[in-house]
């Protein structure tokens, strides 16, 4: 251990860490704009400087060891001067684009223009100008006046992505970032330089120009594109989901999201494809019902068969609490054993960083809490082939379009009544006799299992007709909170959609079943309680961060798969 | 506690004041005099009031070459403290990358405070002249972009007015 000082106050820090470093453990903040800690030290931005007592000139923190009896003062005039400097510096060239430009509000060149800088320019000559609007790839766009040359993205490119095609061209104020000749910024990862670029020079293609910041609510989540389940944030304006950005959690994803499920798992929530409600079939068509006779023709159809000629598939996609509800439904209230669920694994789309060949966030959850056949009970396989000799007649489906699996969906046709929870329209609600409309992950409070048998808390970001932003604690963007009725901002398109575990738990007590939940907190709550691996687990415990389970060995990679 | 209000009208009216006539004069001679005054009426809507280019009217939107000036940043929606603005922006070919495609100023909402002009990066709003503000619904009081772009020429006055706080 090393003794050191800092502004004054003594710590004990492992001598190994820099100062920058050191100082964030004991939370003081040095400024700084090429530093990352997930990436190598490049010492270019000169933010970081502290004065250093016995060393002759002001040194970057972030280079700097820390040693025994070190004495760093961090805002000593000195430094406060250097950082102006540095500031000045910086904004010389730095165009005034602010109200242009999609980082603003998010900005650290702005935060510390407030923070640390004078607050007027002396420069009076014309700025130099450089390319703009620059397509750096297919999903990430560059103005090349805005960057401040902190190589932040040349190194995550280089050490993250391993996709190493940004450098820097030209010398002194007419440095360039540029791609490689013939090649483009078009990894996996490639939107995570969005995030890490501290100016507005990289920003996103998709998100491009829909919103300020400061107009949406951001609402902590998990991502829903694979089994790995990043940390992220939702993003919503109007009750619309905007963007989707990688929250920190060393445990699982770093500071890090893929491309693909920033970009494609959250477009579902907004789509024209959303159903408007319960449907049930009516003379071969399906007919738009209201919940209470959804959920009385379900009950009413589902008494007709006999025990053994009902089956129920779970949804890798929902959360625990929905499966939970589910498989109580059909194993004690239905009283059937033929319960799966199905997985939808991409084999070899999968890396060591961090996409999963299971494009699903719940496979683990789902069979943790009891979505798998009881004993002499059917598993998928043995399900789809009850449905093709006829042995199976009635399946109840949860959150999942199993039909757009081929094999499958030649099966389906055989059912005399199959049950569907589904959010959106697809192929599976076609086929259905009776349609639930469920909510979306971003529509409800719940958790996931991800493959390390991680749960974690997903919340809702949009609302639903159920819901209200204020009274069911959302949080809220400042049109959300002042918005009246005869705002068009306060008439957002809110979809009727309830959760799954809520529809389920509804039909269970249609079919006589006592229990009864109020909230997914309530599920879990009784999830902790009756199944060990979840034994001792709360909300409370799960956090921002996720708990884990003490899983069985039975894993996703253990069972057998069909592909998606 | 305040001191009981003093009556500054005294109940007992004079001798003079009780027959009447001679107040009644009075507020004659005053009428008579206006009549030989500049009139302070307008014989609206024949006649038009014309404001002077401190006034505050309602918030327009500034065109210049057939353009917005506006880049839809923003902040102008973020300022008012009715939020009456919805802004929502676009891309565009031109040099300033970014507009709006959709400006709304809900003039129910608006208190004519403007904010919006003062927080304006581009002088793209600005408080007009115009103070007749009729509507017969909530839906028709939300002033799109047809009805708020308004030719520079015809903002003169305001534009100059502005120029002298720069
Ligand atoms: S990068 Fe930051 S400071 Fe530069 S124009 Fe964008 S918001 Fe403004
Ligand atoms: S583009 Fe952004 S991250 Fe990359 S060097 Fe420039 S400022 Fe840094
Ligand atoms: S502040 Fe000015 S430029 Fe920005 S959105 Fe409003 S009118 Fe447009
Ligand atoms: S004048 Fe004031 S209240 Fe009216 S739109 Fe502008 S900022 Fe809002």
């Amino acid at each position: 251990m090393a003794k050191i000082t800092v502004d004054g106050q003594q710590y004990e820090v492992d001598p190994k860490l820099t100062v920058i470093q050191a100082a964030a453990q004991q939370g003081i903040e040095i400024p700084h704009f090429c530093w990352h800690p997930k990436l190598s030290v490049a010492g270019n931005c000169r933010m970081c400087l502290v004065e250093i007592e016995k060393m002759p000139k002001l040194a970057i923190a972030c280079a700097t060891q820390v040693a025994d009896g070190m004495v760093v003062k961090t805002k000593s005039e000195k430094v406060i001067n250097a950082r102006e400097a540095v500031m000045e510096f910086l904004l010389i060239n730095h165009p005034l684009d602010c109200p242009i430009c999609d980082e603003a509000g998010e900005c650290k060149l702005q935060d510390y223009s407030y923070k640390y800088s004078v607050g007027y320019s002396r420069f009076e000559h014309d700025k130099v100008h450089k390319p703009k609007r620059i397509e750096l790839g297919p999903r990430v766009m560059l103005d090349v006046e805005r960057c401040i040359m902190c190589s932040r993205c040349v190194r995550f490119s280089d050490e993250i992505a391993k996709q190493p095609v940004l450098t820097f061209t030209q010398r002194g104020d007419h440095v360039v970032l540029t791609t490689f000749p013939d090649t483009q910024l078009d990894n996996p990862y490639s939107m995570n330089v969005i995030e890490l670029c501290p100016v507005g020079a990289l920003t996103s293609r998709d998100f491009r120009f829909k919103s300020r910041v400061w107009e949406m609510s951001s609402t902590e989540s998990v991502c829903n594109g694979c089994a790995r389940g990043c940390n992220t944030n939702i993003w919503v304006r109007n009750n619309e989901v905007l963007r989707l950005t990688p929250r920190f959690n060393d445990d699982v994803n770093s500071y890090w999201m893929c491309d693909e499920g920033r970009l494609n798992t959250f477009k579902f929530v907004n789509s024209e494809k959303r159903l408007s409600g319960p449907f049930v079939k009516k003379n071969g068509a399906l007919t738009r019902v209201g919940w209470d006779e959804a959920i009385a023709e379900a009950v009413s159809q589902l008494k007709t068969f006999k025990k053994s000629e009902m089956a129920g598939i779970g949804s890798a996609y929902a959360t625990n609490e929905d499966n939970y509800v589910f498989q109580r439904l059909m194993k004690e209230t239905i009283g059937t054993k033929n319960v799966d669920v199905v997985p939808h694994v991409k084999e070899g789309d999968e890396d060591d960083i961090l996409i999963r060949a299971d494009k699903t966030p719940n496979m683990l959850g789902a069979t943790e809490v009891g979505v798998k056949p009881a004993d002499g009970g059917l598993s998928l396989k043995g399900i789809l082939q009850g449905i093709a000799d006829g042995g199976i007649k009635a399946l109840y489906v949860l959150e999942d379009d199993i039909a757009s699996i081929p094999e499958i969906a030649a099966v389906l046709p055989n059912l005399q009544l199959l049950i569907v929870h589904s959010s959106v329209q697809n192929k599976t609600t076609e086929m259905a006799d009776v349609v639930f409309s469920c909510s979306t992950y971003a529509e409800k409070h719940g958790t996931l299992t991800n493959f390390q048998g991680r749960v974690q808390r997903i919340r809702p970001a949009v609302s639903t007709i159920e819901q209200d932003r204020a009274l069911d604690g959302f949080s809220m963007s400042r049109w959300d909170k002042f918005a009246s009725r005869n705002d068009r901002w306060g008439r957002p398109n809110k979809r009727d959609a309830r959760p799954s575990w809520r529809i389920a738990s509804a039909v269970a007590s249609a079919l006589g079943a006592k229990t009864r939940y109020n909230t997914a907190e309530d599920v879990f709550q009784e999830m902790a309680t009756r199944i060990p691996a979840y034994k001792g687990l709360s909300y409370l415990k799960v956090g921002s961060r996720g708990a884990m389970i003490q899983h069985s060995s039975k894993t996703v990679s253990s069972r057998p798969t069909v592909s998606v | 506690m305040a001191e009981p209000r003093k009556i500054i009208r005294s109940k007992d009216l004079s001798f003079w004041q009780k027959i009447y006539i001679p107040e009644i004069f009075k507020g004659l001679r005053i009428t008579l005099s206006h009549i030989f005054k500049k009139k302070s009426t307008y014989m609206y809507p024949d006649e038009r009031f014309k404001p002077p280019a401190s006034f505050r009217g309602r918030p327009v939107l500034v065109e210049e070459n057939g353009e917005e000036r506006c880049v839809a940043c923003g902040l102008c929606s973020r300022v008012c403290p009715a939020l009456a603005i919805e802004v929502q922006a676009s891309e565009t070919e031109l040099e300033k990358e970014r507009y709006p495609v959709k400006f709304e100023i809900n003039m129910v909402r608006c208190i004519f405070c403007g904010f919006c002009e003062e927080v304006c990066p581009e002088e793209a709003i600005v408080m007009s002249q115009n103070y007749e503000l009729v509507f017969n619904s909530q839906e028709e009081a939300v002033f799109g972009k047809d009805k708020l772009l308004t030719p520079t020429t015809r903002l003169h006055d305001r534009l100059e007015f502005l120029r002298q706080y720069r």
